[in-house]
């Protein structure tokens, strides 16, 4: 749920969660590959497709709680919140249970994002329909 | 001593050129520069080919790579995958599940009503192919997005031509699959050496050029290939990505790519030891990449003629020709190194022909003194 939100959206939950713990690295943000793998006509063996940038990274908060994150593509400030955020949901505090609300939120606006989306498609979805030649629609006639 | 073959100098002018290639880029300086977000969000079918042909998914880095490039998208996908090079990698994903697309376009063309019908989405397909002057002159509706459409997963079309036991099975690779594990062949790490797996022949094509992909899928269906293709199912929308973390021991979806897929069956009027029916190919590409997607799966399909049990007759059957000429970086770097300079190479060959000149003049004269 943190990796698919929208960047933005993670800064205000976090602005949300009202807090801000000191934390130190273990690894800091940093940039890397992944290899996307696919399956050869979908449903077979692995093959792998190619590769995608992620952001990762691990960070300790007090109490030697490890948080841990990786995220598609290239957002240092998005992984570490992510991971910051991981970290905290793993210890009882007054903030946990207000960034779970806020992270039920980031997944209501991610569900209402596909919604419109396929409200949207919807509209481009065609009848098709089968057209009789006169010829043939006479022949159908005159075998009744 | 220098070796006598090296060129030494023109650092100045390379300097020099350096310049006038940021002034072409930037070209009229009373026009606003266009920005990376620009490119990534209005020229994104250049930025998904340049992302399957360098095999980088990151749209950001493929803009900025359109822009350096002055949107020269084999010198892009270069650029991209020269920078891929600088990355550690982390591992593999799981194999990511096309069933559970979120589907933004959805093309059947085998039956009219198939399960979870079609969805035109965002296709130049029914254009009428004029050019629109209200986006020269800028009117292009900017308060309407045409952002992504995706929807809920669709059931697979392909799989709608089981129960009639005409098309391929594909329990010989359910079998595999279990088997499967992450280390298929990777093209990034063992060296192409043909006959190779399917699974290296989807990897090479995924980020094959899409021209030479198209002019073999083309050749196929003109008479050399002998199996013409129907799409059974062309899909395209968002994927997530899923990864299984070491340290929490738990598979996380990572985020979501745009993937276009096809699938075709071919019509195979069967030999003494199979029987007649369809087989199938499939084409899988990052990004919106629908001419590329359904020239994968012909050509996929026309690679698998020697496994089959037919023979290979036509250059889109045959695996070394297509996969050893498909990768654009390949092609491109061979054919542009011819610009550099060849003082001997061209002297070599002007010697070897004085001396052919020669040899045939002596010959000559020696018939006449016969």
């Amino acid at each position: 749920m943190l990796a698919c939100a929208k960047p933005g959206e993670l800064d205000a939950t976090w602005a949300a969660c009202g807090s801000s713990p000191s934390f130190t690295w273990v690894r800091p943000p940093h940039f890397a590959l992944l290899m996307v793998r696919g399956r050869v006509s979908a449903t077979g063996v692995p093959f792998n497709l190619g590769e995608m940038t992620v952001t990762r990274c691990v960070l300790q908060i007090q109490g030697g709680i490890l948080g841990f994150a990786t995220i598609s593509g290239r957002n240092k400030r998005h992984a570490a919140l992510a991971a910051l955020i991981d970290a905290l949901l793993q210890q009882e505090s007054a903030a946990t249970s207000m960034l779970l609300t806020a992270i039920d939120e980031l997944e209501t606006k991610r569900q209402a994002r596909g919604e419109a989306e396929r409200e949207q498609a919807e509209a481009s979805r065609p009848e098709f329909m089968m057209q009789l030649s006169e010829h043939a629609a006479l022949g159908t006639a005159a075998t009744d | 001593m220098n070796a006598p073959t090296t060129i030494r100098g023109g650092a100045g002018a390379i300097s020099a050129s350096h310049r006038l290639l940021a002034r072409r880029r930037r070209g009229d300086r009373s026009l606003a520069p266009v920005s990376v977000p620009q490119i990534r969000e209005q020229i994104s079918l250049a930025v998904a080919r340049v992302m399957a042909e360098a095999s980088l998914y990151d749209p950001t880095l493929a803009a900025l790579a359109v822009k350096q490039a002055q949107g020269d998208l084999v010198e892009a996908a270069f650029l991209l995958r020269a920078f891929r090079s600088s990355l550690e990698r982390i591992g593999f994903s799981n194999p990511i599940e096309t069933v559970s697309m979120r589907v933004a376009r959805r093309v059947v063309t085998t039956h009219k009503d198939v399960p979870g019908g079609q969805l035109l989405g965002s296709t130049y397909d029914y254009t009428h192919r004029l050019l629109d002057f209200s986006l020269l002159a800028e009117r292009d509706g900017s308060g309407e997005p045409e952002a992504e459409v995706p929807l809920p997963s669709t059931p697979a079309a392909a799989g709608m031509h089981q129960p009639r036991c005409l098309v391929e099975p594909e329990e010989a690779e359910l079998v595999a699959r279990e088997a499967g594990s992450a280390d298929a062949p990777d093209l990034t790490r063992d060296l192409l050496t043909v006959p190779c797996p399917r699974e290296l022949r989807l990897q090479a094509l995924a980020r094959g050029d899409e021209g030479f992909l198209v002019g073999l899928a083309y050749s196929t269906m003109r008479g050399f290939g002998g199996n013409h293709p129907f799409v059974a199912e062309l899909v395209c929308g968002l994927v997530e990505v899923e990864l299984f973390i070491d340290e929490i021991g738990e598979t996380v979806c990572i985020g979501e790519i745009e993937l276009t897929e096809c699938r075709t069956i071919h019509p195979d009027p069967g030999t003494s030891l199979r029987e007649a029916g369809f087989t199938r190919g499939y084409g899988l590409v990052f990004g919106h990449s629908e001419r590329k997607a359904i020239a994968m799966a012909i050509v996929d399909r026309a690679l698998r003629t020697r496994e089959l049990g037919d023979d290979a007759m036509y250059p889109a059957q045959d695996e070394e020709f297509v996969l050893m000429h498909a990768d654009n970086l390949d092609a491109s770097g061979l054919v542009q190194h011819l610009k550099l300079p060849h003082y001997v190479d061209f002297e070599a060959s002007r010697q070897m022909i004085l001396d052919l000149r020669r040899a045939s003049s002596e010959t000559r004269s020696g018939d006449e003194t016969l």
